[in-house]
């Protein structure tokens, strides 16, 4: 690219042209306040106008989001002008917004509010008309209320980039416009997979997680043995909540704070993906050496089994019948655990800690349940966790680290913790596999071609004289293509691994929101790196641990040993696996 | 989609088909619809959206946007009433609340028996007839509100009603 010469606030820079003029700022080292802007461009529609900069050449005011750069050009932020100007399309947003900020779950993470205080936007400047609201709080998952949406498309992109669904659309015009399903449908009647990916970039409060916190408090307050699991993605995000630097690995910390929020047992979710481990593995092999369905794909993500079950019906077979971790424990906890410790399973009220907010809907599904017993009780997002430590009067930094309850359950291996990015269950799975083929360990457990950000990866291990090859895909775009290939006939994989996020568990819809108006401290291009940190906190993590395959785990053993039998026996098949049914696109 | 017979697939999924090699096709095909049908309602953007890979949201974004689509069969007689500024001063409000009190419709909706739908236009460009009103592209020019039940009593008279 060529670069040319403009001057901002008098100063003359070069920079390449192309670009907008509030990326060209950033890079000289200016901050125009901004709001619908999103990550280089994923999103810039110009709308909302709170960028607005005089610049020569131009007519007027321009919106520096979506405007180049151009030789000679002279920029101006700080002009009475420009100011006053930012200033008001703040207010105007905020005249047609329902300012209830105070009650709002997103307070204190609202972009809204930042920019408002930043420009000085007054309070009530216009008065008019407010846009017909609707509230959607039919799913489990996501709330979707339009009295705090701004139109900034961010939602809309990310549901296109990230999955090729767009979901979220502009409806009706001018002053009645919304964002929404198509007819303004809830979320429950729409093809949508629940992943929380738009509530991961919307600016205010207009798309949120459903808050299962009250649940979780009712549950202590009846007196029940209220234990919890954590997720592996979680530990790598958590400190994000308490200010800590993306990437900083907080399991000791994370383990202290829910003790000390009365959990009864605070387990790790790990252990359930080394059980996972077995019985995927197992059941991969099976398939192989019987005939069975191939390629079999993984089940661990509730968006992807969403969006399997809407859009790929007849492909279902393929899925692997195991539950996802979080599920399968709590089956054990509920039946096992109950057993060996004397306590009522109907006492026993399990807590999930999830990077994810599809989790939510997924503890709803009726097949996962055990003699009317729901597998897991409430399931709260990583941010969720971070409220309820902060209203618990925990200085999170300060705590001391401690471990896992493991009495009989919980020990894990560092196969199960890089299930929380995207190609880690494929790696936990081929460490088990290759031992189960071969009778040998793997010399170097590291599988370093299904890691990384590529949309698709794939590789081919030769087990035992047969090559196995693999692919792993995550965000459901990158899915489609091998999901077309299978119902074209033309796939030559065995196991693929489907993630339903970019990125995988670790930029899920539940992890702390990465919006870099609030990290000042982090790197500029901080979202094209911050999964690359989390994810390198788990693996880290995983090299850390003395046991790093599933099939080591001791605990995981003793259970097949004295409860289960072996995997995917009788037994296992009726606590661990599920079933899948077809779903229409749009509901009547 | 079950309410689609096939004839009605083959046909939306031909007219998709024209214009594969156009960059944005939307707005073609939705307008080929219409015309073709009268309306286009979900089952039919979903059609679309399979074979055109545009998103339903974006395809019913765009359907809501424009005024000359719609989600609901229209009547068999579209009355459209300018409401456009020099056919408002002209008085084009109180005409098109007279034929709303005729036909017993709000603006936007279509009668029971299917025979009228009442369309608030913006400028359709013919302010020198000023109030205008276009009954399925016939031109009403200055239009009197006592001359509304006249113009509804022939379109009655028509379909011997």
């Amino acid at each position: 690219m060529s670069k040319i010469n403009i001057k901002i606030e008098g100063i003359p820079f070069q920079v390449e042209a192309g670009l907008t003029i509030l990326e060209a700022a950033k890079q000289c080292g200016f901050e125009i306040p901004s709001l619908c802007a999103f990550n280089h461009g994923e999103c810039s529609k110009g709308s909302c106008r709170v960028c607005l900069v005089e610049a020569t050449g131009a007519r007027g005011l321009v919106a520096s989001c979506v405007y180049p750069v151009a030789e000679g050009m002279e920029i101006t932020i700080s002009s009475p002008k420009a100011t006053a100007a930012r200033r008001t399309s703040v207010e105007l947003l905020l005249s047609n917004h329902n300012k209830n900020c105070q009650q709002c779950e997103k307070n204190g993470k609202c972009e809204l509010l930042h920019v408002a205080k930043i420009t000085g936007a007054r309070d009530d400047m216009y008065q008019g008309s407010q846009t017909k609201v609707t509230v959607d709080r039919l799913t489990p998952s996501i709330v979707r209320d339009t009295s705090k949406c701004i139109l900034c498309g961010r939602c809309v992109e990310r549901c296109k980039n990230a999955h090729g669904l767009g979901i979220l659309g502009f409806e009706n015009r001018g002053f009645n416009t919304i964002v929404a399903p198509a007819e303004n449908r809830s979320f429950a009647n729409s093809p949508c997979i629940l992943c929380g990916q738009c509530v991961s970039v919307c600016p205010t409060g207009a798309l949120m997680e459903v808050s299962e916190i009250d649940k979780v408090d009712q549950a202590f307050k009846a007196g029940k043995y209220v234990v919890v699991q954590t997720a592996p993605a979680v530990r790598a995000a958590l400190g994000e909540e308490f200010d800590m630097p993306i990437g900083t690995l907080v399991t000791g910390k994370m383990v202290s704070a829910l003790r000390r929020l009365g959990f009864k047992k605070v387990f790790d979710t790990n252990f359930a993906a080394d059980l996972t481990i077995m019985e995927e593995a197992t059941e991969l092999l099976g398939r192989v050496q019987n005939g069975g369905k191939l390629p079999m794909i993984t089940s661990c993500s509730p968006g992807w089994v969403n969006y399997a079950e809407i859009n790929y019906g007849d492909l279902l077979p393929h899925l692997s019948t195991c539950k996802s971790p979080h599920e399968m424990f709590g089956a054990v906890l509920k039946s096992y655990y109950c057993e060996k410790n004397g306590i009522d399973p109907k006492d026993m009220f399990v807590v999930s800690i999830m990077p994810c907010t599809a989790k939510k809907y997924e503890k709803d599904r009726p097949e996962l349940s055990n003699d009317g017993l729901k597998d897991v009780d409430a399931v709260l997002t990583t941010r969720e966790l971070g409220k309820l430590i902060k209203r618990s009067g925990i200085n999170f930094a300060k705590l001391p680290d401690s471990e896992f309850d493991n009495d009989i359950v919980g020990e894990y291996t560092g196969a199960g913790v890089i299930f929380g990015t995207t190609g880690g269950v494929m790696e936990a799975a081929l460490r088990t596999a290759a031992f189960k083929l071969t009778g040998k360990e793997l010399e170097k457990v590291e599988l370093t071609n299904v890691r990384g950000f590529d949309g698709i990866k794939e590789a081919t291990y030769n087990l035992a004289g047969l090559d196995v090859k693999i692919a792993v895909a995550h965000g459901m775009k990158n899915a489609k293509v091998l999901l077309d290939q299978i119902r074209e006939g033309k796939s030559e994989y065995h196991f693929i691994e489907i993630m339903g996020c970019p990125g995988g568990c670790i930029a899920g819809g539940g992890q702390p929101y990465v919006k870099p108006c609030f990290l000042p401290n982090e790197d500029a291009d901080i979202l094209d790196t911050y999964k690359q940190k989390r994810a390198s906190a788990l693996y880290q993590e995983d090299e850390s641990k003395a046991v790093r395959v599933s099939h080591k785990n001791q605990q995981v053993m003793d259970l097949y040993k004295n409860y289960l039998g072996e995997p995917n026996s009788h037994k296992a098949h009726e606590l661990l696996h599920t079933s899948y049914s077809a779903r229409k696109a749009f509901k009547d | 989609m079950a309410h689609l017979q096939e004839a009605a697939v083959k046909k939306i999924n031909e007219i998709c088909d024209r214009y594969v090699n156009e960059r944005t096709p939307l707005m073609m095909i939705l307008s080929d619809i219409q015309k073709e049908y009268g309306y286009i309602p979900l089952e039919v953007q979903e059609l679309v959206s399979k074979r055109t890979g545009i998103s339903v949201a974006e395809i019913y974004g765009v359907v809501t946007f424009y005024s000359f689509f719609s989600l609901k069969p229209k009547g068999k007689y579209v009355i459209g009433c300018c409401l456009g500024t020099a056919c408002y001063v002209k008085g084009a409000q109180q005409i098109i609340d007279k034929f709303s009190e005729i036909i017993g419709i709000k603006p936007g909706e279509t009668s029971e028996d299917g025979l009228f739908t009442l369309d608030a236009l913006r400028c359709i460009g013919a302010c020198g007839i000023a109030p205008a009103v276009t009954i399925n592209g016939k031109v009403y020019p200055k239009l009197t509100v006592d001359a509304v039940p006249n113009v509804v009593a022939e379109y009655k008279a028509k379909e011997g009603k």
